[in-house]
């Protein structure tokens, strides 16, 4: 097909190439902006943030999401802290290392341009969102606190105690709230998109439906925006909020948006570990922890022990032991895999075997109970209150748990996918973290696409572009709406025997143990079997009560969780597709002898872009080669 | 985690839709004691679907104590009776075998009825949209450590910051009061000098909107403040109504 993934980067050097850019972007005249209609789907920080941004600028904006209100977007959730390269700590930070930093964390698959544009522009997050209010940590002296994390040398993550991203949010929320009060944001809350409309290759509009009321409608824009978080439900159990979903990326998807490496998924390694069959969600432990807390099993296999009765000679603190120079702190991927392994061993602990200790009985000794409550009290309590179980007194139990989707929609250097007129901001799209993503900066990206990159671009996209006159007559909306529709029908009128839960349950699991922390070749062939059986037993068997006139929770989770099988297989065919080990992709088949991630830069030094053929047909790999004109490869260690 | 499990005897209101007048129905259910609140009710929904039941609808979604969407009334408390605790972390451990459960919406005039334990808080929004926010627009912030804050002026702006909006305080009270909702965004912005510019237009907007959403007034109960899952501090409302009298006579 006639596909080519055009970055459009600029050319220059790296620090001119934003500057540039915007200079010859064109403009769009205060006068005639609100001649267009925007549609931002998604309230996190990614679309809250623009919303707010292009309703001040004069943009008719009308903004969705799912929730009762824009501001329990999942971003609410961030725990940890916002990156930025302010360099008020005077050690050593500057846009060029944090950049620096993004592209080796990401293990070199990610895109120079994009990433070099987020170091920019993240000193200018931190001024914006102070002047909303945030209330972010101060010194004494009044002055903003920083402190490092994610395995990070430098000290330049900003947070609000263990709720940054609560913040952030509320922060965004009240200025999409002024412009609501203004009347240039018009908020659809309680409204799930269900289809983006394209009329003549652009995108025109989106289908949506009213989650009281049933409604299902259709809304005209002259540009959607898709901001609707990442997908790491597809695991069923996750840290992600119960309502996240690929819904909308995938729908696109299927209307000709390419997906970019689905597969690179990060697992987060401390969160507290399941605990049985009903459970619903899992739960972060921040791991600033990691900071204080050592992680350790026993030596033998198979030890029921209490973790008091185990002396010191028995136990392996492993990751001291493998990795002297960063212990406890070496990045996400390799703690999570580290774990893994262990457990795989016999060695995990707790009554599952699916656990490792994080002790902070040496700290609590070295420090004091006081300055670990101090630090950590909030954390503790958390733990407490779902366990049941008193950190301080014996060790947490935690085990890695997916958390977020460095893949998504792919986009250009202006966050345009490759339906003209669609851009996608935030976790949903795929563009600034490579294979793996440094602590505290998600929260970075999701504003600095929305706060600063996206007016720009979107003007020169209006400004470039003669966009014919289009309504809601239209046929091509006719035709999606009876997609939609029909979609609905058919879901309700399987009345089999199976729960929506159990299929999510099931299909979960299978990514879980095949596409998630390591996968080879035969899981993988395998699991693009089972989901293929399963998807359709799912439309044979499944079983969602009632109708879709009123409040159908069932028939929500059931569109979603129909979507996850379609859209996981691709993740599999990605990560079967990908023969190399990198960041968060682990392939057993790529490892060197210490059992470390084998990257293959020579083949696949890419970003693999599907086009979709169809429900279970091949899809077609489109490559965007990635350059590296400034940041040399080598391979990443942290012994 | 000790797994063992429980029976308990659950008596949840259900209602189809704002019109239908609502019953309690009792179901009986054993869950294990790991569980959490919401898990407790996922399996009761499970087991409704097989048997062709209607599933009991409720609010939820990050699960975690953050995102304000869940909430109910557990045996005549809001998000039940475990102090500063949300519905979604409350754990099954807290209850005892044999015990009857009785679960409610949040009851207020203000915060209509969907179906079962789902409510309408879209009022809550609307009162943040009526001044709960400080009007920058992007683009025109100074630097960010350019007006040093003290760190006792910032800690106290968090701690009303903290706010997740679930509307506990106005199902607890027995005037349905938002008075310790708005008070926490009126006393974030007010302990900040650029939320201070606006201060009392602020606090106007936000009570007049308050008021024209039917919600009560605030009679001392401290009903609020003892089921708020993020402690919010009653002595927000002193502050909120020192800023308001200023701004009625300024
Ligand atoms: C527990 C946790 C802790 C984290 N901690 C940190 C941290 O400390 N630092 C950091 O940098 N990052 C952190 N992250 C990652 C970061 O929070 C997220 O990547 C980021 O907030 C995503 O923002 P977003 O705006 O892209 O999406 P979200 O905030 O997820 O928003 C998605 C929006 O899309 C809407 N939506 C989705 N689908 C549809 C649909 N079909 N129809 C209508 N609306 C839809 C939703 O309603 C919502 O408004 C954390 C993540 C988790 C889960
Ligand atoms: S003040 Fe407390 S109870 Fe009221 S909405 Fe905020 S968090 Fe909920
Ligand atoms: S579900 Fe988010 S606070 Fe309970």
């Amino acid at each position: 097909m006639g596909i080519t993934l055009d970055a459009k980067i600029p050319s220059g050097n790296i620090a001119d190439k934003w500057d540039k850019h915007k200079f010859e972007s064109k403009l769009v005249n205060p006068a005639n902006r609100r001649k267009f209609t925007v549609l931002v789907v998604g309230t996190g920080l990614a679309g809250a943030s623009a919303a707010a941004t292009l309703a001040e600028q004069g943009y008719k904006v009308k903004t969705f999401c799912f929730q009762d209100s824009p501001r329990r977007a999942h971003s609410i959730a961030a725990q940890g802290g916002i990156n930025a390269a302010k360099n008020y700590r005077n050690d050593g930070d500057s846009v060029y290392r944090l950049f620096y930093d993004t592209i080796k964390g990401g293990d070199y698959r990610a895109r120079e341009a994009n990433v070099h544009r987020l170091a920019q522009v993240s000193v200018n997050i931190i001024d914006q969102c102070v002047a909303q209010g945030v209330p972010f940590a101060r010194e004494y002296g009044g002055y903003l606190d920083n402190r490092s994390f994610g395995g990070t040398q430098v000290a330049r993550t900003f947070y609000a105690a263990g709720q940054t991203g609560q913040q952030l949010l509320l922060g965004a929320y009240s200025a999409l709230s002024r412009q609501i009060e203004q009347g240039a944001i018009e908020s659809h809350t309680r409204t799930e998109v269900l289809d983006i409309v394209v009329v003549n290759g652009r995108a025109r509009g989106i289908i949506t439906r009213h989650l009281i009321t049933g409604e299902v409608k259709r809304h005209m824009g002259d540009a959607v925006l898709l901001c609707t978080g990442g997908y790491s439900t597809v695991f069923f159990l996750s840290t992600n909020a119960m309502g996240c979903n690929v819904t909308a990326t995938w729908r696109a998807h299927k209307k000709g948006a390419v997906f970019a490496n689905p597969c690179f998924t990060q697992i987060h390694p401390t969160s507290i570990p399941v605990h049985g069959e009903n459970q619903s969600k899992l739960t972060l432990m921040s791991e600033g922890l990691r900071n204080d807390g050592r992680v350790w099993v026993p030596k033998a296999k198979n030890d029921k022990r209490r973790a008091e009765d185990i002396p010191e000679a028995e136990r392996d603190y492993y990751l001291e032991e493998r990795y002297p120079s960063f212990g406890n702190l070496v990045p996400r991927d390799v703690a999570s895999r580290a774990a893994k392994k262990v457990c795989d061993e016999g060695r995990g602990v707790g009554s599952s075997g699916q656990s490792v200790y994080m002790d902070f009985r040496d700290s609590i000794k070295r420090l004091g109970k006081q300055v670990i409550t101090e630090k950590y009290g909030n954390l503790f309590d958390m733990y407490h209150k779902i366990t049941g179980e008193n950190p301080m007194e014996q060790p947490m139990r935690i085990y890695p748990a997916p958390h977020y989707t460095m893949g998504g929609l792919w986009v250009d250097y202006n966050l345009m996918s490759t339906i003209p007129g669609l851009f996608v901001l935030g976790e949903a799209n795929f563009s600034d973290h490579g294979a793996n993503r440094l602590g505290a900066s998600a929260l970075m990206q999701g504003l600095a696409d929305g706060y600063f990159v996206i007016p720009y671009t979107l003007a020169n996209y209006f400004g470039a572009t003669t966009l014919e006159k289009v309504d809601t007559q239209n046929p091509a909306f006719g035709d999606a709406e009876n997609t939609v529709k029909e979609r609905l029908n058919r879901i309700l009128s399987v009345k089999g025997n199976r729960t929506v839960d159990s299929f999510h349950k099931e299909l979960g699991r299978a990514m879980w143990d095949n596409c998630g922390m390591s996968r080879n070749a035969e899981g993988l062939t395998k699991t693009i079997e089972h989901i293929s059986k399963l998807r359709d037993e799912f439309w044979n068997t499944v079983r969602v009560p009632g109708d879709a006139n009123y409040v159908n929770p069932e028939l929500e989770k059931a569109g979603r969780v129909a979507d996850f099988l379609e859209f996981s297989e691709l993740m599999c065919r990605d990560a079967l597709s990908r023969n190399e080990s990198c960041g968060g992709h682990f392939r057993e088949e790529y490892q060197t002898e210490d059992n470390e991630a084998r990257r293959d830069d020579e083949n696949y030094c890419y970003v693999a872009g599907w086009e979709f053929n169809g429900v279970g047909k091949e899809p077609t790999l489109h490559k965007e080669q990635l350059v590296f004109d400034n940041v040399k490869l080598t391979q990443r260690s942290y012994k | 985690m000790s797994a063992s499990t429980i029976s308990v005897t659950l008596k949840i209101w259900r209602q189809k839709n704002p019109q239908d007048k609502g019953h309690f129905e009792t179901y009986p259910i054993t869950v294990s004691t790991d569980a959490s609140f919401l898990e407790m009710i996922d399996q009761l929904n499970g087991d409704l679907i097989v048997q062709g039941k209607d599933p009991v609808a409720f609010d939820h979604d990050c699960r975690e104590g953050i995102c304000g969407m869940c909430g109910a009334m557990v045996n005549g408390y809001a998000h039940a009776h475990e102090k500063a605790t949300t519905l979604c972390q409350t754990h099954m451990r807290s209850f005892k075998n044999g015990e009857e459960i009785v679960i409610e919406p949040w009851r207020a005039s203000a915060f209509p009825i969907i179906k079962d334990l789902m409510v309408d808080r879209s009022s809550f929004d609307k009162i943040i949209q009526s001044g709960g926010y400080i009007s920058v627009s992007t683009g025109s912030a100074p630097d960010a450590n350019a007006t040093p804050i003290s760190k006792i002026a910032a800690d106290h702006a968090f701690a009303s910051a903290a706010c997740i909006g679930c509307g506990a305080c106005v199902a607890a009270c027995p005037n349905a009061s938002a008075m310790l909702f708005v008070s926490a965004k009126i006393s974030h912005l007010a302990h900040l000098p650029q939320g201070r510019v606006e201060g009392k237009k602020r606090a106007a907007a936000m009570i007049d909107r308050m008021d024209e959403l039917g919600f009560g007034n605030c009679t001392n109960h401290r009903e609020c403040e003892a089921a708020c899952p993020k402690e919010i501090k009653l002595e927000n409302i002193a502050l909120m109504n020192r800023e308001f009298l200023t701004a009625e006579f300024a």
